[in-house]
């Protein structure tokens, strides 16, 4: 028989963020596909009360958690530490977990400790005759297999957008404690801090509606022979602030920032789409000036709209990567787009 | 603090991304159609580690990259033709399947033996680099295998930036989620970074490198011993192709001005 722990921790300020909410609706119903498999909650962070009182009504049988100051910071040795201590005292034999960085990162060490297994980006778990099945892409989201696997502890850790977050009003919850063993070697490595642009450069919103990617074109000399950079970029920015959609990029745009050429000052790896970018999730997507090649477009897996304007009307968005293509002048259509949003404002 | 590092690159070899990928069931478990045949590079954000591991190089006189690849060996010699250009490294090949449908445990056992088995590591100057994810399992989990196997601590993933401060500590930039970087400090070697794209820009071919690789790349090859992967855990169900295939509609009759009111119109619907 299976037993389960949801692995989660805090953020920063004590919270549970979304990912963490939607694990615990998928080792939710995991249990209950399972038949009569039970749910542990366990906890990593500096203290757990507070994020252990907003789940309390679950439905879990345990909270387990692993507290303290040098828990509260995401580093690989003591996050490795934690997990490995709270999959221990649940005996769980699965071990579901949000695709958040902290997680990504101890995922595979962790089953590696304990004798078990570990398979991340999970975008589905079935069970079928009371085994558990789960589904997950393959090179860069071109195929999808269903796998299973025999080894226990089995980290399954899933990525958000798949599920809905755990809904419920707070209670009380009685969390208990589990010790930490780190060594002085686990102290090596010191978290400093979070680097980000300020809030109102942030141009990578996971939340949005909307992704908006913008391609090399951009930066290319116009039908007049000249490039027009600020002027793309005065139009993308403007874009940005009035639908607060989130910047992507083609990888030939981003290395072109790489190579020190005049381009968009915003656009970093950060935003880059694709085999060796981001494949986020988004109810809709908006390419301008990107060919859509497959390297580029596999990120685009998980976007369920798509339309994009390209001058070239061969370009791969015509090969039925996108819902419509307008064959255009991206800069004549944005400068209309934004009028446009603007009067709707 | 100058320490002369022993950098071992882990990178696979994938499908060219621009080639057709198809599945099939082969006795093993699943493949690509014609895996053989595909033109193959090796893997993008593993190619981004080796690149930092040479600009780390450069920086800290008498180091030495090791490139540790698990792949076909006949289609790895093909990839080192142009590999072989960009850094000076030793090749160490383990001859086995590149699938991404291979284990990541058992991957990570047969390149940390192969780690291991270099004369001469020293875990004091040794610094496990590679790509944080495939192009093709796209798990993480390869690394952190490794890295647990060579009772390494120390790890990094989605790792952008690496400094080397005047005390031999590193400053590392990893990548978290909502577009942000971790800032880490860490004592120095050993240690484990899983490189995202970093910052360099791909360095231009130089044949005197290649050359000289070349010199130690073929013997590798001839040497490489066989992968014994083993993954009796895993067990694969389907393997499928995605089924939704668009029907484009092209539109290059309208002016910009009724583009832009449908487009207007698409995005405020909810």
């Amino acid at each position: 028989m299976e037993s389960i722990l949801c692995l989660l921790h805090t953020e920063s300020n004590g919270a549970l963020a979304r990912p963490a909410l939607e694990a615990l609706t998928a080792a939710k119903t995991l249990a209950a596909d399972l038949g009569d498999a039970m749910v542990d909650v366990g906890l990593i962070g500096a203290d757990v009360q507070a994020a252990a009182d907003v789940i309390a009504p679950c439905g879990a049988r345990r909270f387990l958690g692993a507290a303290g100051p040098e828990l509260g910071e995401p580093r690989y040795a003591t996050d490795a530490a934690a997990a490995e201590a709270l999959i221990r005292a649940s005996g769980a034999t699965l071990v579901v977990a949000p695709q958040t960085s902290r997680v990504a990162r101890v995922a595979g060490g962790v089953a590696r400790r304990l004798g078990g297994s570990a398979d991340t980006h999970i975008t589905g778990l079935q069970v079928e005759k009371g085994a558990l099945k789960i589904a997950r892409w393959y090179y860069r989201q071109r195929m999808e297999a269903t796998l299973s696997r025999l080894k226990r502890p089995w980290i399954l850790v899933v990525d958000s957008g798949c599920v809905k977050p755990w809904e419920g009003a707070p209670g009380k919850a009685r969390v208990e404690p589990v010790s930490v063993e780190l060594t002085e070697a686990a102290r090596r490595s010191r978290f400093l801090g979070v680097q980000e642009p300020p809030a109102d450069e942030q141009t990578i919103r996971p939340e949005a509606e909307l992704l908006f990617v913008a391609g090399a074109g951009w930066t290319k000399k116009q039908a007049d022979g000249h490039t027009h950079v600020p002027d793309a970029e005065k139009l993308i920015l403007e874009f940005l602030k009035r639908t607060q959609a989130s910047l992507g990029g083609s990888k030939s745009l981003v290395d072109i920032s790489g190579e020190g050429q005049a381009v968009l000052h915003f656009m970093t790896h950060l935003n880059q789409i694709g085999q060796t970018g981001a494949t986020p999730r988004h109810p809709k997507g908006l390419a301008t000036c990107c060919h859509g090649e497959e390297p580029h477009t596999v990120g685009w897996r998980f976007v369920n709209e798509r339309r994009a304007v390209n001058r070239d009307p061969s370009c791969g968005w015509a090969r039925g990567k996108a819902d419509v293509l307008y064959v255009a002048d991206a800069f004549e259509v944005m400068e209309k787009v934004n009028a446009l949003l603007a009067k709707q404002d | 603090m100058s320490v002369q590092y022993q950098i071992f690159v882990c990178g696979g070899i994938v499908p060219d991304p621009l080639q057709t990928l198809d599945p099939v069931t082969a006795p093993a478990g699943p493949a690509l159609k014609n895996e053989m045949m595909l033109p193959a590079v090796l893997d993008p954000f593993a190619w981004h580690a080796l690149f930092e591991a040479a600009r780390l190089a450069r920086s800290s006189p008498g180091s030495k990259i090791y490139l540790v690849s698990l792949a076909p060996k006949a289609k790895l010699q093909q990839v080192m033709m142009s590999v072989a250009q960009k850094a000076v490294f030793d090749l160490v090949v383990i001859d086995g399947p590149a699938s991404g449908f291979t284990d990541s445990n058992a991957v990570a056992a047969a390149l940390s033996e192969a780690i291991q088995s270099v004369p001469g590591l020293d875990m004091n100057r040794l610094l496990v680099f590679g790509g944080w994810e495939s192009a093709s399992r796209g798990s993480g989990t390869t690394l952190q295998a490794v890295g647990e196997i060579l009772g390494i601590t120390d790890q990094f993933q989605g790792v952008d930036d690496l400094r080397i401060e005047s005390d031999g500590s590193f400053r590392i930039l990893e990548r978290i989620d909502g577009g942000k970087h971790q800032v880490s400090t860490c004592a120095g070697a050993p240690a484990v970074l899983g490189w995202a794209t970093g910052n360099l820009p791909e360095p231009p071919n130089n044949p005197q490198i290649g050359m000289t690789n070349m010199r130690g790349i073929m013997p590798a090859l001839q040497k490489a011993r066989p992968a014994k992967l083993n993954a009796q855990d895993l067990s694969y169900t389907s393997v499928t192709l995605p089924k939704q295939q668009r029907e484009t509609r092209v539109v290059d009759k309208l002016s910009a001005e009724e583009i832009a009111r449908e487009i207007a119109e698409w995005i405020k619907k909810s």
